[in-house]
This record gives structure tokens, sequence and C-alpha cells, in this order.
């Protein structure tokens, strides 16, 4: 039976009719077209599926949309301020070469999103602690590390 | 893959959660749905319905009185993880949910979910055994309490009845100068743990002699075990490294899991070097002057 679902997805109300088993990863790719969060295993272990809900990030692999109803929802395409300005991190991302294929940045970015909104100067411990749950199968890593490190320097510095 | 197809019901409180329950046949109940989601996308699980007690919120949180610790079943790992009042009662927690799978996961993950599903090398189900921490199960016909040795009915089987719904956990804290220790070793960080190993010890006044212990072991056998002979070997007896050495033979004991990740002997093998390690953390700080909380 379907359901009808209505939630907030980067600061829009978006609304749609779905089966209740339909992950809220499909039903942002297929009902609202934001592909932009990408699906790996499906099973909540490559972390490409990350967004956050109400402000923290979780597995969209591992949530009905059904469950998202007046939720919050946060996703790759609400990082950049327009097409033409990166968000801080996006920028970082692309200065440092943390990404080859891209499959996964979406699910890092929004990792570490939530990692950059809570702690302003994270060690590179704290970097590698909180992306351990996305697996990365291109950069190795360490320009993902860098990238993170250098998004916390710029947001850090006094804006123009 | 995708999830099998399933009428879902929403609960908004533990009365319409306990009332559904009753009503449905071949239900779930859906928690945080970290394992549960992740079955049914594999079609492990096939249930004809879904009960989602998300919405009920009497059934998060965390009390701390008296020395007595109430966890809520729908509070999630990530709370636990960051509370300031259980981490004062008992602070292995924090060690051990710094392993339960990762942030986002934790974030979504409840203690309530992870003893239902009962993974022998999950860190929270070890936890409460090591604690013999008392769970609260409620159904339309009855509430009882089960002692976690008596709640683990065997390999991912806990001992409640298709209707009933676990409410809440409840254990005692330790004294605050009490030493701990969650250890385990997993492939890559935040994975089920090939083994684990949990220990609590109490040192007496003159810091040489064990008043009271609790050791368990995860990941190693089909449930999360008790090592309680060793416990009773070293109960008064003088800790140090022999001591330990011989009380972490006791998994031996146990039929190991043999798994694509580790076979029976290095999983044994894993199991006896991390309660050895244990040990000798948590006796390190049961018998050093208390640090100051990082």
């Amino acid at each position: 039976m379907k359901t009808k679902v209505s939630l907030r997805v980067n600061g829009l109300v978006a609304e749609g009719v779905v089966e209740p088993r339909v992950s809220l990863a499909d039903f942002l790719r297929h009902e609202l077209g934001l592909t932009g969060t990408h699906l790996g295993c499906e099973h909540g272990v490559c972390g490409a599926c990350t967004v956050l809900v109400n402000g923290v990030s979780v597995r969209s692999c591992l949530m009905f949309a059904v469950q998202a109803e007046h939720c919050d929802v946060s996703t790759v395409e609400g990082l950049a301020e327009s097409p033409e300005r990166l968000a801080p991190l996006q920028q970082a991302f692309r200065d440092e070469h943390a990404l080859q294929c891209g499959f996964c940045t979406p699910g890092l970015l929004m990792t570490l999103t939530e990692l950059l909104r809570e702690n302003d100067s994270p060690t590179e411990a704290d970097v590698r602690d909180a992306i351990s749950g996305n697996i990365c199968r291109c950069t190795g890593y360490q320009p993902i590390v860098a990238a993170a490190l250098l998004a916390a320097r710029l947001m850090r510095a006094p804006g123009p | 893959m995708k999830a099998p197809p399933f009428d879902y019901h929403r609960a908004n409180s533990l009365k319409e959660a306990l009332a559904l329950l009753a009503a449905m046949e071949n239900a779930k109940t859906l928690a945080g749905g970290q394992s549960l989601v992740a079955m049914l996308n594999l079609r492990y699980v096939f249930p004809d319905h879904l009960i989602d007690i998300n919405p009920v919120a009497e059934l998060a949180g965390i009390d701390v009185a008296d020395g007595t610790i109430s966890v809520g079943a729908m509070t999630r790992q990530r709370a636990m993880e960051v509370s300031s009042e259980l981490y004062d009662a008992a602070p292995i927690f924090r060690e051990a949910l710094a392993l339960v799978g990762h942030r986002q996961t934790r974030n979504r993950g409840t203690f309530g979910g992870s003893l239902c599903h009962l993974d022998p090398s999950a860190e929270l189900p070890t936890l409460a055994l090591l604690y013999d921490a008392v769970v609260h199960i409620a159904s339309t016909r009855r509430r009882r309490s089960l002692a976690m040795r008596d709640f683990i009915a065997g390999y991912m089987n806990p001992a409640i009845e298709p209707d009933e719904l676990v409410t809440r956990i409840e254990l005692r804290s330790w004294p605050r100068d009490a030493g701990y220790a969650f250890l385990e070793h997993a492939r890559r960080r935040g994975d089920f743990a090939i083994a684990s190993a949990a220990c609590l010890i109490e040192a007496d006044q003159d810091r040489r002699t064990i008043r009271r212990i609790a050791i368990a072991v995860g990941g190693l056998a089909d449930r999360p075990i008790r090592l309680a002979a060793a416990e009773r070997e070293l109960k008064d007896a003088q800790g140090g490294p022999g001591a330990f050495d011989a009380a972490a033979q006791a998994c031996r004991q146990f039929e190991p899991l043999v798994d694509v990740h580790a076979g029976a002997d290095y999983r044994l093998a894993t199991a006896v070097t991390l309660v050895r390690r244990a040990l000798t953390a948590a006796w390190s700080r049961a018998t050093s002057p208390p640090a100051s909380v990082p």
C-alpha cells in the first residue's frame, strides 16, 4: 500500500507517494530526482548514501522514506550556496584532489559536514574516526583527510 | 538489493506499539533499523508487518539514580556515547560505543535493538552481560524482566515472544574507582569484531588484591559469554601478569565461531590476548590514582 510522505529536503518541502519499502535514498533519487546521493552496498557498510536527517548523519539506505515524515533532510545538493560557489568543504575536496571517481564523495561530504559543524578544529585522528564508515576505493583517503583539515582551517579563518 | 514488501505501522506510544504487536502476525519491531533494514535489503527476513517504534518518546532516555542506570530501549547509541551521566556512572560504555559501528549507524542504532538482534560480536549485549543487566519486557499480556544471561537464549536469539517488546535496560553501576577496559579487534574500525573483551575490576584498599571482578567476551562463541570460572579464580587473589594470563585461558572452554574473517584458532587466540590486555588495562586503572578525565 502506497503512503504519502512529506518532508523537507535542503530547506524545501518535498512530497511523494511511495511504498513503505522504499528507502530514503531511493526516494531522494527516484521520486525527487536528487541523484547526488549515491547507493553503494545497500546494507549500511559503504557510507556512500550518507545524508543528514534533522542535522545528524544517517545511512539513507537503512531508513525508509516513510520514516522521514516531517524530517529535515540535507543532501549534497544543498551544500553549495550556488552552482558557482562551492561550500568550503567542497572547495577543499577540489583543491586537495580528494576525489577521483566521485562515487563516495557525497557520503564523505555529508559525514564531514556533521563533523565540522560540531568540531571546528578536528585532529587528523578525529577526521579518520569520522570517515571510518565511508569507503573510498580510489584515493587511499590521504587527500580526503587533507581536504577535511583544510576545510576546517578555511572555515575558522575570518571571512573577507 | 531492496527490501521486500511489508505493511508499515507507526506506533506513537508504547500502548500503541504493544497493541500492534499483539494484533499482527509475522510482525517485526523496527527500532534503529541498522541491522533489521540491512537484513531486509539482503532479503534475509520477510516480515508481513513492520512496527516502527521510533516515534515512541517514552522508550528513550537515560536515568541514573542511586547507582541504578536505566536506559530506554529506543535510546540511540550516539546518545549513550555522549551522555555525561552514563559516562560518570559507567565509563566503559563510552569506550565500547566508540567501537559500535560508525557515527552514522550510532546516530540511529539503539540499545534495545542491539540487545534484541543479539549479534555475538556486538558490544552492547556483551556490556549488558558484563553488568548483569536486567531487561524489562512488555506485551499486552504482561510485564516481566529477565536477567541478561537468561535473555540470551542462543545464537542471535533473544528470549522474547513475538508479541513482546524490550522497553528498558537496567544496570547497577560499579564504584567510581573501579577499573574498566573494553578492547576489540576488527578488520576495520567499526566493523564486526573478531573478538572483544570487557572487564570491570575493583581493587581492595591495599591495591593488590582483587575485591570484585567481571569479565565478558564477545565474538568468540555463538553468544556473548562471561568467564565465570576465571572471575572466581581472580576474586580475592592478587592482580598481576601471571594471574591475568592464566585467567585469559578460560576462553578455551568455549567453542569458537568460524567465519570468513577468522578461523577457530585465530579467533580463540585473539580472544585470549584481548582478555589478558583488558584485565591488565582495567587493573592498572583500578590501582592507579584517579587520573583527570580526558
